[in-house]
């Protein structure tokens, strides 16, 4: 009896895996490049450039004459300010059902954010975190200063 | 001398913690003039509810302090982060025949409107989304909003849009522009988004 409910935890979660979207699938796309701006990405830092798509588990940093814009698959959009650091920790988003995750860290610099389906569809699916905060989003639009120490 | 040492610390200590800027979190109206909701969790611990208009959470030693901003200030501390958002995603809505994934005239007409409006548009998406009314399965429904959804993509290719920017969603029955009972047929249901992004 147990193994069958594990079982079908596991078969649950494994349909849910899938229905959000392959893990190589973008979380959204570069709208906006200003200055200087890189993806840190597997280990390699690479110039952000219009169009380009972001994926969960980059780090997109800005310089001090940078600012950039996203747009993201659940139609939520994102601005990050001048010398700035935003790690997208989790992103996953099914766009039949809109269940979905969001998950960044502004560690430091300034964010502007508009949420989208993953937050409507759910309270707190999206979080954003600060070194000395998290913040539950449930809607919609605001803005987040990472002081730093 | 060691004294004087330890004195000149605890100062540095100090004037350190003072420099430390907190973070701050500013809760906004949306462009619709709608306020949402933030929910603050210091790393100190507690729970701070921004819930109306330019609330602030001002958060130092992982404390949130609430209190009320205004648009002046946010413009000024926040302006130029807040420029750089991108434009918000505008959708159009296309109909359908009963039971079919033919469009009506009348939306097979706005097409042009919407190759206007991914011109304007830096690395423009296009996202179809695929609708249906209450009539039938969940499974029907799932498959026949998909099936909307590529058909208004293959008309847009036909236009000439790139087919690598399109995507497409069925949403079946859970998302009906008229609300109704199971099983009743309403034809402003049977539609298709079309999202520009």
């Amino acid at each position: 009896m147990k193994r069958q409910i594990t079982a079908c935890v596991l078969a649950a979660a494994a349909m849910l895996a899938g229905g959000a979207g392959r893990a190589d699938a973008p979380a959204g796309i570069f709208k906006i490049v200003k200055g200087g701006v890189s993806v840190q990405r597997n280990g390699a830092s690479v110039p952000a450039t219009v169009g380009m798509p972001v994926f969960q588990s980059d780090r997109i940093v800005t310089g001090a004459d940078g600012s950039a814009g996203i747009t993201f698959e659940d139609n939520a959009l994102l601005s990050l300010g001048p010398s700035s650091a935003l790690s997208l920790d989790r992103f996953a988003f099914n766009s039949t059902t809109h269940e979905g995750a969001f998950e960044t860290t502004l560690s430091s610099g300034k964010l502007a954010v508009v949420s989208g389906k993953i937050a409507h569809h759910e309270q707190d699916a999206m979080k954003v975190r600060t070194p000395s905060t998290i913040l539950g989003v449930r809607g919609t639009k605001f803005l987040v200063e990472a002081g730093g120490t | 001398m060691r004294r004087a040492g330890r004195i000149l610390a605890a100062a540095a200590a100090l004037l350190l913690a003072a420099c430390a800027t907190p973070d701050r979190i500013v809760l906004l109206p949306d462009d619709q003039g709608k306020v949402g909701k933030l929910n603050v969790h210091g790393s100190a611990g507690g729970d701070t509810l921004l819930n109306s208009a330019y609330d602030t959470a001002t958060v130092s030693g992982g404390k949130a302090q609430r209190s009320t901003g205004n648009a002046q200030d946010v413009n000024k501390d926040f302006g130029g982060v807040l420029a750089t958002l991108p434009q918000a995603p505008v959708a159009y809505t296309f109909y359908f025949l009963v039971n079919s994934d033919d469009l009506t005239p009348e939306s097979k007409a706005l097409a042009p409107a919407i190759l206007a409006e991914i011109a304007r548009r830096p690395a423009a998406e296009v996202v179809v989304i695929g609708h249906t009314d209450a009539q039938g399965s969940d499974d029907y429904n799932d498959k026949l909003s998909l099936q909307r959804a590529q058909a208004v993509k293959q008309q847009l290719i036909a236009l000439g849009f790139d087919a690598a920017r399109i995507a497409v969603a069925g949403r079946g029955k859970r998302e009906p522009l008229i609300p109704t009972a199971e099983g009743v047929p309403e034809p402003r249901n049977r539609r298709a988004e079309v999202l520009v992004r």
